[in-house]
């Protein structure tokens, strides 16, 4: 630091002078890049994720025996006998996430309406925190509770020979009380951000109060409802534990929700718990099919969040 | 004007079928709320049902048996309990027996255990849940003396302190999940060291740094879309690149620590790594907001008094930040300690008894040790899967009720 001779002040105090122009710190430097590493880190994780799933992909792809169009439109996954047919694994996923969907958007609009429309404050802030608590369970219990509390139940109502130990009803059902609060919050949170005056204006005109829930304040928050409700299907998409324990242990081309099957998730999980090995074709199918996977979900999200984008009402 | 010539008339008229739709619309909403609540009560009834029960167990040698000169097994001193020991056992099992611990300095009532372990070997023959033990207990006395007369029917608790004492065992009374509490704690103490300067690092980058160019917007989409990725395909990219291809490392090979050729990256560090990647955006997101609840004036105050940007940053935005980046941290890590799918396809060890010691040990978890449990057909190992759960969700509770603490008692709000 260079440094001029200290001098008296016109006031009589000491003044130190200093050179007053920008020096380049080396340690806030080095601070920054360590930062931005930090922050770009999360590229390497993305790059990562798509370059060894179609790496692994692709080896899979060049195996003499599998073809891409039968990977797509077969409807048998056997890989002993070298039938590689996605579309078991895909409808099993397709019905799970249905018929969790058929429950959490229900229930997920109807509790949101309720705790942002018609609860007094007192009562959101009891209830609002037990949905979360159901938010905040891993899903390995749910699977647990699919099993041994939902399964049965669906037998008893509709019959032993009807519903298999393993199905996908029960797995689905639990999904939607998975995704339920899920829905409900992000919803909740859409209501709550359409302004008062939209309501009070309403009032005004001597609505009722489920007129202004419906016809005024879920319309004008339809853009983040419909984000919740996609980022839900995503959600049930990549669901794996649930359906891991309670939906079955082999694919089944099957459109009977009271039939074991196996979705895209729970046969990546089943196939990579015994010790594979990493030459079989087996090893190199959980990339093909987390791709799908990746590539599905990813896909939901990106229109999710150009949803909330474009449509969101702007009130100042 | 009297109300039937209103010209409010018709207004009126449609009023109360108005009212009665919003009354029972009202209802229909608020059931919905009930019912998400009635199904948290049903989920954690259900797990109580299954942690306390009768069993029915069947003694490979029945302690009546094992009876001296009339004496009941139970009141035997440890001289005689010793002997017992030494009659049944092997004479190597008895010497490891004594090589671990002396005889002599054993407690009556640890040789006690001992015999009833290794001697007497209860085993489980039937099990039932608290509901049908509570309903129908003639039944279950009936049936046991009917199919097991040989067992003896007793009503357990599955979760003891015992439970969470003991290692995993190929016995369903003698397993515990002390192999699986070790192997979740060791995991995400990995993935704290890793997941958390990382996440906080990108969070004062994009918060404090970052300009609005091209680049640090596909920082921050990229991160948003990789808090939507499931979790699996976090374990698809762990074993390929924790597993396979930085296998020296995971191994601990390259420590010189194992054997390379018979390496295997299926360890602690791995599981670690994968879910450090898994809770990385979420920890990210989450610092941020509270970065950005910082106001802008201390900033400027700091600033202003000749403070550079990393001591304005570190001497007050990341004091005044910190409840709010602890509270997003501890939600994320008691994600991570939930997680099951990633760790299953990274290989976490199914059937290992021994204690992890290091990162390069082989591990199981806890949810993974709940899923190997629920899968298996017997009753008796889902009644332990229930305890593992009930274990499980009183850490998570925790842990979240320290981040709802630390979140009321320390946010300021400016």
């Amino acid at each position: 630091m260079m440094r001029k001779r200290n001098g008296v002040g016109a006031n009589g105090y000491p003044v130190r002078k200093e050179r007053l122009h920008k020096r380049t710190r080396i340690g806030e430097v080095v601070i920054q890049s360590l930062l931005f590493f930090a922050g770009f880190f999360s590229i390497f994780t993305t790059l990562g994720i798509v370059y060894e799933l179609g790496k692994e992909s692709l080896l899979f792809f060049r195996t003499p025996a599998v073809r891409l169009w039968d990977f797509l439109t077969g409807t048998a996954w056997q890989p002993h006998i070298n039938q590689f047919g996605i579309l078991p694994l895909v409808t099993s996923t397709f019905i799970t996430s249905a018929i969790a969907m058929s429950i959490a958007i229900p229930l997920g609009l109807a509790a949101a309406i309720y705790l942002s429309e018609y609860a007094s404050s007192k009562v959101r802030k009891t209830l609002k925190p037990i949905l979360e608590i159901l938010a905040g369970i891993p899903t390995i219990v749910y699977g647990y509770f699919a099993l041994m509390f939902v399964t049965p139940l669906l037998r008893s109502i509709f019959g032993q020979d009807v519903v298999e130990i393993y199905n996908m009803a029960s797995g689905g059902l639990v999904m939607g009380i998975l995704i339920l609060p899920l829905v409900a919050s992000m919803s909740e949170d859409a209501l709550n951000a359409v302004p008062r005056a939209l309501r009070e204006a309403a009032y005004g005109l001597g609505a009722t109060r489920l007129e202004v829930a419906l016809k005024i304040v879920v319309p004008a928050a339809l853009s983040g409802i419909a984000a919740a409700i996609i980022v839900g299907i995503s959600r049930a998409v990549g669901e794996t534990m649930i359906v891991a324990v309670a939906v079955g242990a082999g694919p089944n081309f099957t459109f009977n929700p009271f039939r074991g099957a196996e979705t895209m998730t729970g046969h990546i999980v089943r196939i990579s718990g015994g010790d594979l090995s990493y030459d079989s074709i087996d090893y190199n199918s959980i990339f093909a099919i987390g791709l799908m996977l990746f590539f599905i979900t990813l896909t939901l999200n990106i229109i999710s969040q150009r949803i909330v984008r474009r449509f969101r009402e702007v009130y100042e | 004007m009297s109300p039937s010539s209103s010209p409010l008339e018709p207004f009126q008229e449609n009023l109360p079928h108005r009212h009665r739709r919003g009354t029972f619309w009202q209802w229909v909403f608020f059931s919905a709320t009930v019912i998400g609540i009635f199904f948290l009560s049903a989920l954690l009834l259900n797990i109580l049902d299954g942690t306390l029960g009768y069993v029915a167990l069947e003694a490979r040698r029945p302690p009546a048996t094992l009876a001296v000169n009339g004496i009941p097994l139970e009141e035997l001193p440890k001289e005689e309990l010793i002997r017992i020991l030494q009659t049944y056992l092997s004479a190597s099992a008895f010497n490891k027996l004594n090589d671990e611990k002396p005889f002599e300095e054993r407690s009556r009532a640890n040789v006690y255990d001992l015999v009833i372990a290794r001697v007497v070997k209860y085993e489980v023959v039937e099990s039932w849940s608290l509901w049908e033990s509570l309903t129908r207990s003639a039944e279950i006395r009936a049936q046991v003396a009917e199919e097991f007369p040989q067992a003896e029917l007793r009503f357990v608790s599955w979760l003891t302190l015992e439970t969470i004492r003991r290692p995993q065992s190929s016995e369903a009374v003698n397993a515990g999940v002390r192999t699986a509490i070790l192997g979740s704690l060791w995991t995400i103490a990995i993935t704290i060291l890793v997941a958390f300067p990382l996440g906080v690092g990108a969070a004062i980058y994009l918060e404090e740094y970052a300009r609005d160019d091209w680049l640090n917007r596909l920082i921050r989409t990229n991160i948003n879309n990789l808090a939507g990725v499931p979790s699996i395909i976090y374990g698809i990219l762990g074993l390929a690149i924790f597993v396979r291809a930085l296998e020296r490392l995971t191994s601990g090979a390259i420590f010189g620590l194992v054997d390379p050729t018979t390496a295997n990256g299926r360890t602690v560090l791995s599981a670690g790594l994968t879910l450090a990647l898994l809770v990385l955006p979420l920890i990210i997101i989450n610092a941020q907001e509270a970065i950005r609840a910082v106001p802008q004036s201390l900033r400027k105050a700091s600033l202003g008094i000749g403070a550079t940007k990393w001591q304005t940053i570190w001497s007050h935005v990341l004091p005044n930040a910190l409840p709010g980046i602890l509270t997003g941290t501890i939600l994320a890590i008691s994600r991570a300690i939930g997680e099951t799918a990633p760790l299953v396809v990274v290989g976490a060890s199914t059937a290992i008894s021994f204690d992890p010691t290091s990162p390069f040990s082989k591990f199981t978890t806890l949810p993974i040790q709940i899923y190997q449990w629920t899968s298996r057909p017997q009753g008796e190992w889902r009644h332990l899967a229930a305890a593992a759960i009930l274990i499980l969700l009183t850490l998570l509770l925790s842990l979240n009720a320290t981040a709802i603490v630390l979140r009321n008692r320390f946010t300021k709000r400016f």
